[in-house]
């Protein structure tokens, strides 16, 4: 059977660049299909019909939505190269949470250091400081999250690095300095081609964010 | 099954749907309840991130957040499987679990507010479920099909929890004639055996969200 795959996705999104590492890890061959998201395509609302986000992964015709799903799908159906997840039961449930984490706190708290401005600004800059905290002692001495190689959640992170000179500008905040570790891990994931090839420029990034934040901040 | 140790509270959904799981799997464990408004020193070493229960220990190792400990369950003893062996199926469920998720924080303003918000979570409840009756569930008798899965167990609160929420608020959300197919869900879920045999007293309930609905409101004023 012919292995059709097609990803609905946006550049900037730090979802749809998951679902894209994890496909070039695995080395698949997909078309990618960029959607505008104040004109969503009738494909992307055929198969995301409840959500109506990207990213979705349209296999051999079949939708899989919700980016950290479609990397547990990827893993288990390409599953002769390249593991993302790891194999005992336990390390899998601790990556699963950590990405769970990451899915519920990161994005959050990265959004009002960009999106507002004033006490609320303040207050999610101190959010995300405190989680990326978090992180840097979850990771420890080790290279990556997942041990000595990339994995699931080192994929499930990575992504918001290049939102970084956003919150940096936008923020007024220097990460480096606060989270070195965060930035050392984050360089050495870019070593890596399916991460150095699927991150956009930071530049490119910031300069998006900086056309969304005019909507939501008047300066 | 050597050392497998449960951190719950009596009342809570959420570790009733490890215990479902654990039971539905043979799977023998101590539980331990927990008092939220003074956690052990033991729940704070194991979940010192969230601070939360449920809390699966197996053999001194800690695994937190229900859906989670519940696949990490089904990995270690695949009988009486709760997730299909298909990946696409398997994905399509672990989506409606991550939908619930997401939408269900919604109901808790039901509960703990009045006025303005409490309209708006009858609202957003009413949508989500409108969603789950029409594209979850199908003409399913469950959502794992012939027998109760992962998703069924997730949306558990909905079939013992939100009844008593209801009763509590004096609104009824999950009207049979609104929502056929999940009405009948419910009352098969709690049919299941293990379900039946597993859920908090409903009186007990009663009784302690009511007062605990108290306590939120006149704290909030």
């Amino acid at each position: 059977m012919a292995n059709e795959v097609v990803l609905l996705d946006f550049w900037p999104s730090m979802f749809g660049m998951r679902v894209r590492i994890a496909l070039a890890e695995k080395g698949i061959k997909y078309e990618y299909k960029e959607e505008d998201l104040k004109n969503k395509s009738p494909l992307l609302l055929e198969m995301n019909p409840i959500n109506k986000q990207i990213p979705v992964l349209i296999h051999n015709g079949k939708p899989v939505c919700e980016s950290l799903i479609i990397v547990q799908y990827i893993d288990e159906v390409w599953n002769d190269k390249s593991p993302l997840l790891p194999s005992d039961p336990y390390q899998r449930a601790q990556a699963r949470f950590w990405a769970d984490f990451v899915d519920k706190k990161v994005y959050g708290a990265s959004r009002k250091v960009w999106s507002t401005k004033g006490e609320e600004q303040e207050a999610g800059k101190k959010e995300f400081f405190e989680i990326l905290k978090t992180l840097e002692v979850e990771l420890g001495d080790k290279p990556y999250f997942g041990g000595e190689t990339f994995g699931y959640v080192d994929l499930s992170f990575i992504t918001f690095y290049s939102w970084f000179q956003a919150y940096e500008v936008f923020g007024n905040i220097n990460i480096e300095a606060e989270c070195p570790k965060i930035i050392a891990w984050a360089k050495r994931c870019l070593q890596k081609e399916s991460v150095a090839k699927t991150l956009p420029d930071q530049k490119k990034v910031y300069e998006f964010v900086a056309q969304m934040r005019k909507r939501f901040v008047s300066e | 099954m050597a050392g497998v140790k449960l951190h719950g509270t009596w009342y809570s959904p959420f570790p009733y749907r490890v215990i479902w799981a654990l039971k539905l799997k043979g799977i023998s464990y101590e539980y331990i309840e927990e008092d939220l408004s003074n956690k052990s020193p033991l729940l704070l070493q194991y979940n010192p991130v969230h601070k939360k229960i449920p809390v699966l220990v197996h053999s001194g190792k800690p695994i937190c957040e229900s859906m989670i400990i519940i696949e990490y369950i089904e990995e270690k003893w695949p009988q009486t499987p709760l997730l299909p062996s298909d990946p696409y199926e398997r994905a399509k469920a672990r989506f409606w679990v991550k939908f619930f998720e997401e939408k269900a924080p919604a109901i808790w303003p039901l509960y703990r507010s009045t006025g303005e918000e409490q309209k708006k979570a009858l609202k957003d409840s009413l949508e989500m479920l409108k969603i789950v009756e029409e594209q979850g569930l199908g003409e399913k008798k469950f959502f794992g099909g012939e027998s109760i899965g992962i998703v069924d167990i997730a949306f558990g609160v909905i079939a013992h929890w939100f009844g008593v929420f209801e009763e509590v608020v004096e609104v009824k959300v999950l009207e049979a004639h609104a929502f056929p197919r999940l009405h009948a869900w419910k009352e098969n879920f709690e049919e299941v055996p293990v379900i039946k045999e597993n859920l908090p007293d409903r009186d007990k309930m009663l009784d302690y969200f009511k007062k605990r609905r108290m306590e939120i409101l006149s704290a909030s004023q």
